[in-house]
């Protein structure tokens, strides 16, 4: 069967809204009816995270997500249990994003068999070192026909950014500014130099951008340059309070372009 | 000589050490990958770096033959008397160095994690030296319980930031610490305290403390004739002191290197600091490394009566040290390192800081032989645990 995230891009080559939110945030049972009302909303793709104690690159709404998780109980095993039922709810594509650390001691093999038969479509794991990823996992990921993407910065060199795009399963994630999720985001100037020097590298791969991002007027600016973008913190914050379901209808209501 | 038990090319130290960064960090870590060695093994710095361990720091810091000690345990003790350094420790070794190698990258702003508030003082210190912005992240929960090293560090015009995330401790501040760096990439230097986080830190830290062992190893020789010891002991959180102490000493087969690590209430009380012990092998703070963590990889909170050893990891060399077996690992209870510390007190008249305590506790522990030579790296002085040591003296004392 074909990959649903390369399905996407194909179908789609702008304006593709991807959403993150932590598994198991706000309640444990809340992974699969987000899932399901995300993508009823009109989201092209999901990023399920899964919650780590020392998330590094997140900022303070996804560490208390994360930790609220862990506190509900929301690990590994868990989340793949709420996966059985994935593919009978949800058609878009799914991404699990995690630090490595529990991907590790769950086991690699078995966390990317298992994923990929739950109907998972790619994987991220920021702190995975390149090098380790092709030396010990490329051809298990590649063989399960999932996805493995990795992330770019405006500190990324140019040769670099070529070697991650050609790593890089389905699509790149383009991280906005030098900042961590959640934060005000770049200047709109400065990241448009960034967006454009990407365009201009014709990198054979879609690129998506994430952190900061959280308007709609944000992914007018991505557009001219970008397949689209990835939300994760303003969401996070939007079914922070009330009904969840409502939340996320009127959250991406107001994301559409 | 080819050494097992340095680093490789790729930044590992047998299974143990790398980067494991987000992207985000890539490009600050490896500006200082490319360019440390080049840097510390130049001229100029070397110059530069011994005149101020020199004039700044005090050293050499003093080998001491402890002869009362050294009756009652029925060996020759000598004490490595990192104590007597500026800051009043060995951290300075590190700051020193590190900030000279931020000078030397261009780097203008320098943050740092601390946790007892010691390596923050010593970072601190260097900065006020230097004449550059200084931020300490320092958890909630210990910005409370050290509030002299807090006020240490506002004096010498550093910012302390408090960091209210997960357990308030040191691991979360070095959390935080990273998470300023990726929002800072071109102008700001982190100083790592301890010979954690990614390649190159482990190794660039382990340089900078190894001056320790340089020092015994002449110290040794001009006072007992002989250049190596039976024994080095040290102290193990991240494990600075004693890759210091070791560093010298890894490849001589013959040199026993004995490391103490905090258990606690005792290795398996559910408080403890014993990594070693009850470890595995896993990922934190960008480094493979043994950490303490739960079946699904979280990484659990430690305990220790010393908020030096009050970490979760271990540095990736002590991890490889451990399972090559060339280092013994000791648990010291919390209990066990008053009492030793109360013993250095009374016998020798230095009151040893907590940290140091659990690596004369293992004084204990060895079996000695009369003609066996023990070097203690006595890694710091006890000021900043008066309390501590006075709150838990035994009754009737």
């Amino acid at each position: 069967m074909e990959n649903r995230i390369d399905k996407l891009f194909k179908r789609k080559e702008r304006d593709i809204l991807s959403v993150y939110y932590t598994a198991g945030f706000p309640k444990r049972d809340d992974t699969l009816p987000l899932a399901r009302a995300l993508e009823t909303s009109g989201v092209d793709m999901l990023e399920l995270g899964m919650p780590f104690s020392d998330p590094l690159a997140d900022g303070p709404v996804i560490q208390q997500s994360s930790e609220i998780a862990i506190r509900n109980g929301m690990c590994i095993e868990v989340l793949f249990q709420q996966l059985s039922a994935l593919r009978q709810l949800v058609t878009i594509p799914v991404v699990l994003m995690g630090y490595y650390n529990p991907v590790l001691q769950y086991g690699v093999k078995a966390f990317a068999e298992r994923a990929s038969a739950l109907g998972v479509d790619g994987v991220i794991i920021p702190d995975l070192p390149l090098d380790e990823y092709e030396a010990n996992y490329r051809h298990l990921f590649e063989t399960l026909n999932l996805r493995m993407i990795f992330l770019i910065t405006p500190q990324t060199s140019e040769d670099r950014i070529r070697k991650i795009a050609q790593l890089s399963g389905g699509f790149i994630y383009a991280v906005s500014s030098a900042s961590v999720t959640g934060s005000s985001g770049s200047v709109v100037s400065e990241r448009e130099v960034y967006l454009k020097r990407l365009a201009s590298m014709d990198l054979k791969k879609p690129v998506l951008v994430g952190f900061g991002i959280r308007t709609r007027e944000d992914r007018l600016g991505v557009r001219p340059y970008a397949a689209g973008v990835i939300v994760g913190t303003a969401y996070i914050k939007a079914i922070s309070e009330g009904d969840t379901n409502e939340q996320t209808y009127s959250f991406i209501q107001n994301l559409q372009v | 000589m080819t050494s097992t038990y340095h680093i490789n090319e790729n930044g590992f130290y047998g299974a143990f050490g790398g980067a494991y960064i987000p992207e985000l960090l890539y490009a600050n870590v490896e500006i200082l990958r490319l360019n440390y060695k080049r840097i510390i093994h130049s001229d100029e710095f070397q110059q530069v770096f011994r005149q101020l361990l020199k004039d700044y720091v005090g050293r050499p810091s003093p080998l001491y033959y402890a002869e009362r000690l050294s009756k009652h345990y029925n060996a020759r003790v000598f004490l490595k008397r990192e104590d007597l350094n500026h800051t009043g420790a060995h951290k300075i070794n590190n700051t020193i160095g590190q900030i000279l190698m931020a000078q030397r990258l261009g780097k203008t702003r320098i943050i740092a994690e601390t946790g007892a508030g010691q390596h923050g003082v010593a970072t601190a210190t260097v900065c006020a030296l230097m004449g550059l912005p200084c931020v300490v992240y320092m958890g909630a929960v210990d910005i409370e319980r050290q509030a002299p090293n807090v006020e240490r560090m506002r004096l010498l015009g550093a910012e302390v930031r408090a960091v209210h995330s997960g357990s308030k401790t040191l691991k979360d501040a070095t959390n935080e610490a990273i998470r300023d760096w990726i929002s800072h990439p071109e102008d700001t230097h982190y100083i790592i305290g301890s010979v954690v986080g990614p390649h190159p830190y482990p190794d660039m830290v382990a340089l900078f403390q190894s001056v320790i062992s340089e020092e015994i190893k002449s110290q040794l020789e001009e006072q007992a004739g002989k250049v190596h010891p039976d024994y080095v002991v040290a102290c193990v959180g991240g494990g600075s002191n004693a890759a210091g102490a070791f560093y010298h000493f890894m490849d001589v087969p013959q040199v026993k290197l004995i490391a103490a690590e905090a258990a606690g209430k005792g290795i398996d009380s559910g408080h403890t600091a014993a990594t070693v012990a009850i470890g595995a092998p896993g990922i934190i703070h960008g480094s493979k490394t043994l950490l303490m963590q739960d079946k699904d990889g979280q990484i659990t909170e430690p305990y220790s009566i010393s908020a030096g050893l009050d970490y979760p990891g271990i540095g990736p060399l002590h991890a490889h040290l451990a399972q090559t077996g060339r280092a013994m690992v000791i648990p010291v209870t919390d209990t066990e390192a008053l009492e030793a510390g109360y013993e250095l007190c009374c016998m020798e008249g230095i009151i040893p800081a907590l940290e140091s305590a659990h690596a004369l506790a293992c004084l204990k522990k060895l079996e000695l032989n009369p003609d066996d030579t023990i070097v203690v790296n006595l890694s710091g002085r006890g000021d900043k645990d008066l309390e501590t040591y006075i709150n838990n003296l035994p009754h009737g004392k």
